[in-house]
């Protein structure tokens, strides 16, 4: 009588999952619905480690299910029952062997796909790479667009089929930059470079966002990044270009405020404003955006901060294109 | 001089909150309640002498226990609160930082204020018993670890409603926990709070290791140990190489924002990832300490509840201390996103996959201590049971996760949230669960009820199921962690919607458990056999509650289930031990200064957290008195009388 309930109780815990299960089957999630290469390798190696999973979680709880029940405490239970029987190599062997199997081949397939999936590795395409430098800020995602000249607030469009550089850096608490379509994510930390490359293989509008807590609004840091063809967005950066005001170093100085903001757009922002954010905190250099600003050491005089300015502008001249990480 | 002091109010009182005014007239009214209470029934002295100032291990447990359950409505409370403001969409109910805030005290309280002392307090329960020792083996240092656990407790929980609660996410990376971008003494109250209570736990794990290898009863070898004593001799040993990286990172971030130290900040040459580096290095350990007493409660219930002998006894202990181990080589795998080379990742995504292997092989075992054996569903073996599937499932979310590539999607997504969950929840909340309701009748002398108890582990089941399931689904659709709020367009409503509904069950679940504890004080059923569950360890010899000095006499142990073959010996009618003559037991002595130590330290870190120095400097010198005190008592030790000792243990064995 007991253990009918018992049961009971066990049936409506199964409706509840397939409940779940099915209502979330009506829409596909959509890490798992990528539109572009790194996503399409992420997806498939998910779903092998879902089989894996799937392979090793049936017997273990039907063998669970099958032993709850079978050795139950009942007075007519059948079943044998040796309660000094605590060892046997055999299985033990089996037990130890099978898991130590399945890392071995979960292992190898994760090394591989490590290797092929570096963050930083381009992507291969006949098209050449365009690059996007995005920024993360309190709380917000400034995008410059070196080869376009253009600069964008928590709006961000590429063209498809072309393999998108990012390199992430952060001028705020650090952040991660996700757009799960496309692919996985990637820490944007102050005072170094990261790169990431993406591509978008279909026309679209893919959800985006700042994944690491970073204070108050990180929340509000989502926005869409918009896939379209290139001939489309050689009109767009064209138009941005045109109707546009410009970024200037104290308009970026501002907008590195605190704030939430909505999409803005910028015809042009100042020369080498990312490197310069990255090198923000490096003690040798000193330029617009230093930390150590330069009104803030009397003792220099004016003369030795133009110098200086120059001596970081020919520098970041002589700058690799992109930098390395740590 | 009146604006002055109005704007010192506002910074040190937390304000403009309807929530946080509600909190603070409830904890005034208890603060009065409870004085009075103690005034009116003259309970001052009999707290003072029989509570603050005991040293008995048995006793210490209690109130290890009594402070975690308090600490888990805390931290439940919290979960309820954020669940409600993401029922919805754009839900207006918590501002982001309060929401910030919350998410943040949660964390900490569970793993640090809740988890812990409950794991310590079953320590202290159980392990002498277990080992048949009368007490642990630095009884001084046993009650100052818990006061200055519970001391920084509340310390941190002050911060609730003086100064404000900490809102850096409950491992505070910099450069958001440091001065620029977090100034309010939130973080200050995190600091101090995790500090002070991390010396006890690591004084803690120091004292059962020594407790575990010095005390145990003759016969008892080390291979001969019940497992729940292994599994805490395995986490007291990663407690002790963890918890000082936690002391010293905490430190090095508290000299950052106190004294304008640049150890983690880029201006003046620090390195924030140095302290994501430290953190995890004592923080991925810190989920295996908890975890591993856990599968020792396990085996225990396992091996009670089926009549049968522990399966892989050695495989056991293996699998323990490899994970012991191995728990200290996985830490980065919280931060593969960061960008470093594919050989690092490959390497930690690797280690991480290989703790998978003993712990499966832990779920084996005890599978096959069920086979062939007899199994009855009494609420310690329910816990046990249901502990299974979620755990297996969180395990398998656990080695996807640590498949790196894939990693890159499901990290900082609700795919990790509802992983950890499923583990810590269903691995060591259930555990810890298990193990209470398991050693209730010996600490308190009479069991718990049975159909509430049912009720509550159905709906704490239910409610888990129904609340994590779908945050998988959520983490792959995209959902971050820690995001205070969402619109329609996202499509992550029904989902939502559903895990309040199940975090609320769990609510319920938790309201069962208070009411079947007030119901079986109410209508208490007294353990009068001392072994309610037919028992296999020394604790079951024992009459409940156990007396003072545990053992009238010093038991051999023999066997791995000394008990068990005792009681098959008796029912055979073969007398193997000769009765012992009762001597007069040497017990240690009561002290007043752990308690008043560890308010000492609680006063130095309130000074510091606000600046004042005459408040903080007085607070050290009061730390430097109670240790020169202490090292100059001799005398602080007495003798149990034989006749005592012999007219106790008729009473409780019902022959007199």
């Amino acid at each position: 009588m007991k253990h009918r309930k018992w049961y009971k109780q066990l049936a409506f815990l199964t409706t509840w999952i397939v409940f779940i299960v099915f209502m979330t089957g009506c829409t596909n999630p959509i890490v798992l619905d990528p539109k572009g290469p790194i996503g399409d390798q992420q997806r498939d190696l998910i779903w092998f480690t879902i089989a894996i999973c799937i392979a090793v979680l049936i017997p273990v709880l039907g063998l669970t299910a099958f032993i709850i029940w079978r050795y139950r405490d009942k007075a007519d239970n059948k079943a044998p029952y040796h309660p000094d029987w605590e060892h046997s190599t055999k299985l033990e062997t089996i037990w130890w062997g099978i898991p130590i199997l399945i890392i071995i081949v979960l292992g190898t397939v994760t090394v591989k796909y490590t290797y092929d999936l570096v963050p930083a590795k381009p992507i291969a395409s006949e098209k050449k790479a365009i690059t996007i430098q995005a920024t993360a800020l309190d709380w917000k995602w400034l995008f410059t667009y070196p080869d376009q000249g253009i600069a964008t607030v928590n709006y961000l469009q590429i063209p498809e089929d072309v393999p998108i550089r990012f390199e992430l850096t952060a001028d705020a608490p650090m952040n991660s930059f996700w757009i799960p379509q496309l692919g996985g994510q990637l820490y944007a930390m102050s005072g170094m470079s990261s790169t990431l490359y993406l591509q978008a293989d279909e026309i679209g509008e893919y959800l985006s966002s700042g994944a690491n807590f970073s204070g108050e609004h990180f929340g509000k840091m989502t926005f869409n990044t918009k896939a379209t063809s290139q001939a489309d967005f050689d009109a767009w950066v064209n138009k941005v270009k045109l109707d546009s005001p410009v970024l200037t170093i104290d308009g970026y100085k501002k907008l590195s405020q605190k704030s939430v903001e909505d999409p803005l757009l910028y015809s042009a922002f100042p020369n080498k404003l990312y490197e310069k954010i990255v090198t923000k905190y490096s003690a040798h250099y000193n330029h617009e955006l230093s930390y150590k600003e330069p009104n803030s050491k009397p003792s220099h005089d004016h003369k030795m901060n133009k110098e200086d300015h120059e001596n970081m502008d020919q520098q970041l001249e002589d700058m690799p294109a992109h930098h390395g990480h740590h | 001089m009146l604006e002055s002091i109005k704007k010192f109010a506002s910074e040190f009182f937390v304000t403009g909150d309807p929530l946080i005014y509600g909190a603070m007239v409830s904890i005034g009214f208890t603060m009065i309640a409870l004085v009075a209470t103690l005034t009116y029934f003259k309970k001052w002295g009999w707290l003072w002498r029989e509570w603050i100032t005991t040293v008995d291990h048995k006793r210490i447990g209690i109130m290890y226990v009594i402070a975690a359950l308090l600490m888990l409505f805390r931290g439940g409370v919290d979960a309820l609160l954020m669940r409600t403001q993401l029922a919805l969409p754009n839900m207006e109910f918590l501002t982001p930082e309060h929401y910030n805030q919350i998410f943040t005290t949660h964390g900490v309280i569970m793993i640090l204020f809740m988890a812990m002392p409950l794991m310590f307090g079953l320590f202290n329960l159980v392990v002498p018993l277990q080992i048949g020792a009368r007490d642990v083996a630095f009884p001084f240092l046993n009650s100052l670890s818990f006061w200055l656990f519970l001391m920084g407790a509340m310390l941190f929980n002050l911060s609730f409603v003086i100064g404000g609660s900490p809102d850096a996410g409950w491992l505070a990376y910099p450069p958001l926990s440091e001065k620029v971008f977090s100034p309010s003494v939130g973080q200050d109250f995190y600091n101090w709070g995790i500090q002070i209570s991390g010396i006890g736990s690591l004084m803690t794990g120091i004292n059962f290791i020594v407790t575990i290898l010095k005390m145990r009863a003759p016969g008892m070898k080390l291979m001969k140990m019940p497992m729940f004593v292994w599994s805490v001799l395995a986490s007291s040993v990663t407690i002790i190489f963890a918890f000082p990286i936690l002391t010293v990172t905490l430190a090095l971030l508290m000299l950052d924002r106190t004294f304008g130290a640049h150890f983690f900040t880029l201006d003046g040459g620090g390195n924030p990832m140095m302290y994501i580096n430290l953190i995890w290095m004592w923080g991925h350990p810190e989920v295996y300490i908890v975890i591993l007493p856990a599968f020792g409660i396990f085996s225990e219930i396992v091996s009670t509840f089926s009549k049968k002998k522990l399966f892989g006894y050695k495989s056991m202990v293996f699998a323990l201390m490899t994970i012991s181990i191995t728990s200290f080589f996985t830490w980065a795998h919280h931060f593969f996103t960061m960008g470093t080379d594919a050989n690092v990742i490959a390497f930690f995504a690797v280690t991480t996959m290989i703790i998978a292997i003993p712990t499966g092989v832990k779920v084996f075992n005890w599978l096959f201590t069920m086979f062939r054996g007899r199994i009855t569903f009494q609420t310690p073996m329910l816990w046990t049971l249901g502990f299974i599937p979620c755990f297996v499932v969180g395990g398998l979310t656990g080695v996807m996760l640590s498949v790196a590539p894939a990693d890159f999607q499901f990290h900082n997504s609700y795919f990790l949230i509802a992983h950890f969950h499923q583990v810590l929840i269903g691995g060591v909340a259930f555990g810890f669960f298990a193990g209470l309701y398991y050693w209730w009748p010996k600490v308190f002398g009479f069991t718990l009820n049975e159909k509430l108890g049912k009720w509550a582990f159905w709906t704490w089941n239910i409610g888990f199921y129904v609340c994590f399931m779908p945050q998988y689904f959520l983490g792959l659709d995209g959902m971050t962690r820690r995001t205070s709020t969402f619109g329609w367009d996202k499509g992550w409503y029904e989902l939502n919607l559903t895990s309040t509904i199940g975090g609320f069950m769990m609510g319920l679940g938790f309201i069962f458990q208070v009411w079947q504890i007030a119901h079986s004080v109410r209508f208490m059923q007294k353990d009068t056999t001392g072994d309610p569950w037919n028992g296999r360890t020394l604790e079951w010899s024992i009459p409940s509650p156990a007396p003072e000095y545990n053992f009238a006499v010093i038991p051999q142990a023999d066997e791995q289930d000394a008990w068990w073959e005792e009681k098959k010996r008796r029912a055979e009618g073969i007398v193997t031990v000769t009765e012992q003559p009762i001597e007069p037991i040497h017990m240690p002595g009561k002290s007043g200064i752990p308690f008043i130590k560890s308010v000492c330290w609680f006063v130095t870190g309130f000074g510091f957290i606000w600046g004042w120095y005459w408040m903080a400097i007085p607070g050290l010198i009061g730390i430097a008195a109670c240790m020169l005190i202490h090292s100059f008592t001799y005398d602080n030790e007495y003798y149990i009388p034989a006749e005592t000792v012999k007219h106790t243990e008729a009473t409780l064995r019902g022959t007199m």
